[in-house]
């Protein structure tokens, strides 16, 4: 028998005080992107999808530039939490790590590249 | 014992397919498929930024019918991760875990998902947004 306590015994593994993290994260950003999904989904079927102009002119409102970038931001980061998740399940071994640290880079690129996307058109005036 | 010589439970080929399990696993690869999408939504914005003749370009290959294809199905992906993310989110709430409730809810979701993907497709071939 061991004389440390059960809470001794039970502190530094795992995801203390952190596990609950990822899986409140995952929720919060599953409704909004449900919110958020569903606005771009009618948004798209409003518009004219050949027409350039008319789209730069939809993005450039202030309202929709924002909820577009906050649409990427959302969705990377469901996205990166989700794949994060597949990977610690499927892959093992030397390839795990370099994977995870690859999803977080790729999640960040496409975001940011999004985001300055929208913020192009919406300011830069394109 | 060496970890690679425990005796293992019957595993996933052994169980015959149920709703409730191909809804599951059809979640995971549906999140997987608009993870995959994500940057087709990038490359759209970025063609969209980047003038007329990006713009031009893009449009090509989003007319094109493979990709065409892959745009139908990730519309799907979307539509069937939306409708069963929200049955997730309910069943967070503690409710809807009968055996004959999961199997409702499942069937509900793979109707709506079907319906929204096809309405959607069905408007915009339509002429709908123009």
């Amino acid at each position: 028998m061991s004389l440390r306590s059960p809470l001794g015994r039970a502190l530094g593994h795992g995801a203390s005080a952190t596990g609950a993290e990822h899986w409140w994260q995952q929720r919060v950003t599953a409704v909004a992107l449900a919110l958020l999904g569903l606005w771009l989904v009618v948004a798209l079927l409003g518009l004219e999808l050949g027409n350039r102009a008319a789209l730069l002119a939809w993005i450039g409102r202030p309202l929709n530039a924002a909820l577009l970038a906050v649409l990427i931001l959302t969705a990377a980061r469901h996205s990166l939490l989700g794949t994060r998740v597949v990977v610690e399940d499927y892959v093992h071994g030397i390839a795990k790590v370099p994977l995870l640290m690859a999803l977080q880079f790729l999640h960040v690129i496409f975001a940011a590249v999004g985001v300055v996307a929208v913020l192009q058109i919406a300011i830069g005036g394109r | 014992m060496a970890a690679g010589k425990r005796p293992l439970s019957p595993h996933l080929q052994i169980y015959r397919p149920q709703w409730t399990t191909v809804l599951s696993i059809a979640h995971r690869f549906t999140g997987l498929a608009l993870a995959l999408s994500f940057p087709l939504l990038v490359y759209w914005l970025v063609a969209l930024a980047s003038g007329d003749a990006a713009y031009a370009t893009a449009l090509g290959w989003f007319g094109a019918w493979p990709v065409k294809l892959v745009l139908f199905a990730a519309s799907f992906a979307f539509f069937y991760h939306l409708a069963n993310g929200i049955r997730h989110l309910a069943w967070d709430t503690g409710r809807g875990f009968e055996l004959s409730q999961a199997y409702a809810s499942g069937i509900a979701v793979v109707i709506a998902a079907v319906l929204l993907t096809l309405l959607s497709w069905a408007f915009w071939l339509t002429g709908g947004g123009s």
